[in-house]
């Protein structure tokens, strides 16, 4: 990490505060106090050998001061929110919950892993949901693809060919009637901040 | 009559029209009313969660303030909508400062969302309020000889298991049964199919595809039955990508439960979207040549 980039970015304590701001928005957020780091999160995570930082390491990194480098980790955009370790850990801790807080905080700082813009399928998909109403699931992977990793354009077209064959992937997208609603909602909920 | 607010959600307009087109078909046979929600927008999905919470608690929430003019309980099919729409009414329901700031951000829309409106998935539907009594007695063509593997994923059960167990359901295998077909043993039945990651990290997505496919292979599943679009998708869609990463040569057709249901009551296989499929399920469709035991 560069010296410029630790200057530039919140302070620990900051990241902290913000941490239990999270914790506190949804429902049995604080149970991750009782963490036991018995590790049957990482244990029953189907994707937990991906992951830099196990979710086990994630709550001890946590308690050690270490907010920053859990949020340039790969580890909470690896997630796929399948909810096993919540349904599992016998403290409690809402660990797919957790994840999803972690993933505003970094959304809200733009504190990101080097060379993994999965946020970035988030930013495109809330400006579909803003412009249309819906999702628009062709525009959202070809732009997708085009921030990130342009070569999938090509490996995945056999796909998205198929599926147009088949008529299963709109072309063009689908706006609801009333996206006014949609916009006068985003943007009044907009005004309650990072949570 | 059964009656409810439908909820298609995005998926169920393109990539999951095959289950669309089945679920109404398949109520429609069974004489439930589905009456779609007018205008009803995006639940938000999990993409909304991970960066803006009350804004996409907020929009959920229009849909079920236009279901609950509509007087009914809402019937979404796709796994992620009927999570997140649940999801909505615990967060309303577990502190009142947060169900506040929901129903400002709906004022601005000149709506409001104060009674709560229950959120059921088909699966549940037929199963339990339709009942397996009255679904045998309505089946013209028994699925008989069809090995099914039954996979749930993980929304429907998860993280709460409202209408069947989180590791062990049994609602699916209930129904295939009762269907006249077998259920085979999948043990993976509530393992995660990788989800979004076939768009954002695909190597792993493919490798826990690949895990489903050859856990069905070993079973004897001749086919897997879901009941979520994207497990549909990965397992379907990316089936051939799995082939190439992994020299395998699996050929399983992957359709929606409500096929199989539809089948058996005796619809046919374009009525359900079955034509619309990749992969196609030769030995259901042949099903329709089945005579009434």
């Amino acid at each position: 990490m560069t010296e410029a980039i630790k200057t530039t970015s919140p302070t620990e304590a900051e990241l902290h505060a913000a941490f239990w701001e999270q914790i506190e928005s949804f429902p049995d957020g604080h149970k991750i106090k009782k963490c036991l780091q018995c590790g049957t999160c990482t244990g029953t995570c189907p994707v937990s050998q991906f992951m830099d930082i196990t979710p086990r390491q994630t709550i001890a990194m946590f308690r050690a001061g270490r907010l920053e480098d859990i949020l340039r980790s790969k580890t909470i955009w690896i997630c796929a929110s399948c909810y096993a370790c919540t349904v599992r850990c016998p403290a409690g801790i809402k660990v797919t919950d957790t994840m999803y807080a972690l993933k505003r905080i970094a959304m809200h700082r733009k504190i990101y892993p080097a060379n993994f813009p999965v946020h970035s399928l988030s930013s495109t998909f809330m400006n579909n949901v803003y412009k249309y109403g819906r999702n628009y699931e062709l525009g959202l992977g070809v732009k997708y693809f085009m921030r990130s990793h342009i070569v999938k354009l090509f490996t995945t077209a056999g796909y998205g060919i198929a599926m147009i064959r088949r008529g299963r992937m709109g072309l063009l997208p689908k706006r609801i009637k009333r996206v006014s609603q949609i916009q006068a909602i985003i943007k009044k909920a907009n005004e309650f901040g990072e949570q | 009559m059964l009656e409810f607010a439908y909820y298609p959600g995005c998926s169920l307009e393109h990539t999951a029209s095959p289950y669309d087109k089945s679920t109404r078909a398949v109520f429609k046979s069974l004489g439930i009313g589905l009456r779609e929600i007018e205008d009803w927008n995006c639940c938000g999905a999990t993409m909304y969660m991970s960066a803006k919470k009350i804004v996409g608690y907020s929009i959920s929430a229009r849909n079920l303030a236009l279901a609950q003019e509509m007087g009914l309980e809402i019937c979404a099919p796709c796994s992620s909508c009927y999570t997140i729409l649940r999801k909505t009414n615990r967060h309303i329901a577990w502190d009142p400062k947060e169900g506040k700031k929901i129903n400002e951000a709906l004022a601005a829309a000149g709506m409001s969302y104060t009674k709560p409106v229950n959120v059921r998935h088909p699966l549940d539907i037929i199963v339990n309020d339709v009942g397996i009594d009255v679904l045998k007695s309505k089946v013209t063509r028994p699925l008989t000889g069809l090995k099914v593997a039954p996979y749930y994923g993980c929304q429907i059960v998860r993280p709460v298991g409202y209408f069947d167990d989180k590791d062990d359901p049994q609602t699916m295998d209930i129904l295939i049964r009762a269907l006249g077909a077998e259920a085979v043993a999948y043990p993976p039945k509530v393992r995660c199919c990788g989800g979004m990651l076939m768009t954002t990290d695909e190597q792993i997505a493919l490798k826990l595809c690949h895990e489903l496919l050859q856990a069905a292979a070993e079973n004897g599943g001749e086919m897997i039955a879901t009941a979520c679009p994207l497990c549909h998708v990965n397992l379907e869609g990316f089936q051939g990508k799995v082939n190439a990463q992994y020299s395998t040569e699996f050929n399983i057709p992957v359709i929606y439960f409500t096929h199989l249901v539809g089948i058996a009551l005796g619809l046919s296989p374009e009525e359900l979207g079955l034509d619309k499929l990749l992969i196609e399920p030769s030995k259901l469709m042949a099903m329709k040549g089945v005579v009434a035991v």
